[in-house]
């Protein structure tokens, strides 16, 4: 288990500042240019998801190693609204912002594992781990 | 107490100032400016005592910490220089004129901190407002220089235009981008508009929706928009979020793009050198008959 280092998102450029650490610490995992950019890309996409939704928030980024692989954990946390229907937002084309509704479901096919906890007015969790191959 | 307190100050100037500069030399070491020469950062220092002592003497105050400041924020010096010079500064003073007080009883203490407080707490403030101000200003300008690099539209050709995009998009640059778009879309009285995103690091859902909004906003004023440079890892995340792209033309590179458009503007690029030789060919001809 390495250190973890958390970006707190809470104004808009915070979203590049936790795109730049997230690609870095993949960049120094071993990714290709293909990972780091899918890394980059769920990165922007929880962090704005935070910065949208719920003010104010962080992201975690770890990089994690078991016996035979190896590989990044990046977790989002927010203390926002939380999300009321899970598998709503999982469904590609829903959004509450118009925009395109792939965020999260896209997210979950960018990474390797992906993990969403949420609790009404407590806030969101989402765990995502992608692994070196 | 205040004016007798100032006297003892300015009658042992010499201690405190020396005082004073054993406390910074060691403050160097541990931190920030050990980059820097021995002579600037002597010569500096006895700068620093000098706006310190005419402060306290109440003689011509603004305009040498004014320049003093300023060739401070020119070199390049860290607020922290200041701040601690000034924290090392009060903590000497009192504890010179203490020592130098007969009697030491609570209420003297606390008469001689608000009197040291009293010089130091203006000059702290007026420093880190200079510092500021010059921050604010810097931030202020990169803005303008930001926001006038964010959207550049290149009419290179009639009826085509290029927008090239580098960096990233956030909300405010999207609005300026489409804006931008549109505006130069009617005054070049372009067919076409090449918006290259080879300079953009990541597409994420966001960046794709401003894209498309702005590419359907092109197609309503009657010209059409031809998204190229996408790098293959950003079309691979754009497959992966199940963004559909498939309204408006894509190209990999400026190049394809270009060619694309001349198509669609009904024109082709022709080689000089084969349509001269095409014409000594008819000339020769010409003379064969």
């Amino acid at each position: 288990m390495g250190t973890q280092s958390c970006i707190n998102i809470q104004k808009e450029w915070d979203i590049v500042g936790a795109r730049q650490l997230g690609r870095d610490i993949a960049k120094k995992i071993g990714f290709g240019t293909v990972d780091q950019a899918r890394i980059a890309t769920a990165v922007s996409e929880l962090a704005r998801n935070i910065y949208l939704y719920a003010d104010s928030g962080k992201v975690c980024f770890e990089a994690i190693e078991t016996i035979d692989k190896k590989g990044i954990s990046m977790i989002a946390i927010d203390s926002g609204p939380g999300i009321s229907d899970i598998s709503l937002v999982m469904q590609d084309g829903y959004s509450t912002s118009r925009g395109l509704g792939a965020g999260l479901p896209g997210v979950k096919r960018l990474m390797d594992e992906f993990d969403l906890i949420s609790e009404k007015e407590q806030g969101t969790e989402v765990k995502t781990i992608k692994w070196l191959r | 107490m205040d004016s007798q307190f100032k006297k003892i100050v300015l009658e042992n100037s010499d201690t405190i100032v020396r005082m004073w500069v054993e406390e910074v030399n060691a403050l160097k070491d541990a931190n920030y400016t050990s980059s820097i020469s021995e002579e600037l950062f002597d010569s500096t220092n006895r700068e620093f005592v000098n706006v310190i002592f005419t402060r306290i003497k109440n003689v011509e105050p603004a305009e040498t910490l004014e320049d003093f400041a300023e060739k401070l924020i020119n070199l390049g010096w860290p607020l922290s220089y200041i701040t601690d010079g000034l924290q090392v500064f009060r903590r000497v003073t009192v504890d010179f004129i203490l020592s130098q007080s007969e009697k030491v009883d609570s209420n003297h203490i606390s008469l001689v901190l608000q009197s040291v407080d009293k010089w130091v707490e203006p000059l702290i403030r007026q420093l880190v407002n200079e510092y500021s101000g010059n921050w604010e200003n810097v931030v202020s300008l990169q803005r303008l220089a930001l926001q006038e690099l964010s959207a550049p539209l290149i009419p290179v050709m009639e009826n085509i235009t290029i927008m090239p995009l580098i960096g990233t998009i956030d909300t405010e640059r999207a609005k300026f981008i489409m804006e931008n778009l549109l505006e130069g879309v009617i005054r070049h009285n372009s067919e076409v508009v090449l918006m290259d995103i080879t300079g953009v690091p990541v597409v994420d859902t966001m960046v794709a929706h401003h894209i498309i909004q702005a590419a359907e906003a092109v197609r309503l004023i009657g010209a059409k928009c031809i998204l190229v440079g996408i790098r293959p890892e950003i079309a691979q995340t754009i497959v992966n979020l199940g963004i559909d792209l498939s309204q408006f033309p894509t190209k990999s590179s400026l190049r394809k793009g270009f060619t694309t458009a001349l198509e669609i503007t009904n024109r082709k690029i022709v080689d000089l050198d084969t349509k001269v030789d095409n014409l000594e060919n008819m000339i020769n001809s010409l003379h064969r008959e």
